[in-house]
């Protein structure tokens, strides 16, 4: 196919009658074909992007630990509702009313940045981190917490928990309609 | 006078170089293929800007797919064999094996064990319109999902010397139910580190 006879052949009269000498070459091209099918198959069905992932770390429930005191100005708490809402106030539950929020860079992530600094001022170093408890209740999803997680590593908020849910914060969340 | 004649060239274009380079792409991809495991969850992850890789080898994955259905998947045939067999004496099971070898080739499944001798019995072919009804759990101690993780662990641990490492890969639109279900199950089993299975996400500008 690829090869062209050039070699003229049969043309010579007379003279001694040589036998023709046989090419060398090989013709590649049904190989390099089969080859290039074959790369092509390989090339879609491998994984090139490697699934990601983000690391959790539970705390371990089951040894008793010695509770450090921790002022409750420094503690927010975010409580994951329904319809992809959430809410969160400082402090201690019932004290003041939650602020209904929502994902994303102009719901949370702007309150745990207004809350970091506020708590970086009024408190003295170096205890003058926020600390973040999240309460999944039963109706948010799975995306919810991944999303809340997410947001805990682009604030850089290094303590956070996630939390069983108070019946005192599932009534707040039923007064919004979150639940 | 003679016609000047012109040289005819040949067409013919030398393809060892082309042969060559197609072979070795090939013999790479070939060696770095691990085709693609169809994943019976249908879980579409949730994304996130988190850029750490799933560790690819000793890897235990707990999938919950749609209707809180809950499958399992860890690496190694051999510990596979091992953990059925475990399995089914726990359960009184009695498995072929043949039974055993289908098991120990199955990446990911999700069936309570009542049904699972039922799922190895199904041929290959129709093994994937097998309505698979995810591993019973709860929050207590002893269930189907963590004896499954606690023998595969074992048989990890006796044949290889390691802990597998957990991923959870959980469907975008689960309810936390579920998802604390099997992170109860894993705190249960000391287990409290773990990956979430994620998709990447364009990092967003700070």
């Amino acid at each position: 196919m690829a090869e062209l006879d050039t070699s003229g052949g049969g043309k010579h009269k007379g003279g001694k009658v040589r036998s023709k000498k046989a090419s060398t070459r090989v013709d590649l091209t049904a190989m390099v074909d089969l080859a290039f099918l074959l790369i092509t198959f390989f090339m879609f069905t491998t994984t090139l992007n490697k699934p990601k992932a983000m690391n959790l770390a539970m705390p371990d429930n089951s040894v008793k630990q010695s509770n450090l005191p921790v002022a409750e100005t420094r503690t927010m708490t975010i409580l994951l509702g329904s319809h992809n809402k959430l809410e969160w106030y400082m402090g201690l539950p019932g004290k003041s009313a939650p602020t209904v929020d929502g994902y994303g860079p102009n719901g949370l992530r702007k309150a745990l940045i207004d809350n970091q600094k506020q708590v970086a001022a009024s408190h003295a170093a170096p205890d003058n981190t926020l600390i973040v408890l999240i309460k999944p209740s039963d109706k948010s999803t799975y995306e919810n917490l991944v999303n809340v997680l997410d947001e805990m590593s682009i604030t850089n908020v290094q303590s956070y928990a996630i939390v069983k849910i108070l019946p005192i914060e599932l009534e707040a969340l039923k007064s919004q309609n979150l639940y | 006078m003679p016609r000047v004649k012109v040289a005819r060239k040949s067409t013919a274009i030398d393809m060892t170089a082309m042969c060559d380079v197609a072979f070795l792409l090939l013999t790479f991809f070939i060696l770095t293929a691990k085709p693609k495991v169809d994943d019976p969850s249908k879980a579409e992850v949730p994304a996130s800007s988190k850029e750490v890789t799933v560790p690819e080898d000793n890897l235990m994955t707990i999938s919950i797919g749609k209707e809180d259905k809950i499958f399992l998947s860890f690496s190694g045939n051999d510990v596979r064999t091992e953990t059925l067999k475990t399995m089914g004496e726990l359960y009184h099971v009695d498995f072929t094996p043949a039974e055993i070898n289908r098991f120990s080739n199955t990446e990911v499944f999700g069936v309570p064990m009542k049904e699972l001798k039922q799922f190895l019995n199904t041929p290959v072919s129709d093994q994937k319109s097998f309505q698979q009804t995810g591993i019973p759990a709860d929050t207590t101690i002893n269930n189907e999902l963590s004896n499954w993780i606690l023998n595969a662990r074992k048989a990890d641990n006796a044949l290889h010397g390691k802990d597998y490492s957990i991923a959870i890969k959980g469907d975008r639109l689960e309810e936390y139910p579920a998802v604390n279900t099997v992170i109860s199950v894993l705190g249960h089993q000391k287990l409290f580190k773990f990956d979430l299975i994620t998709t990447l996400r364009a990092a967003p500008k700070k």
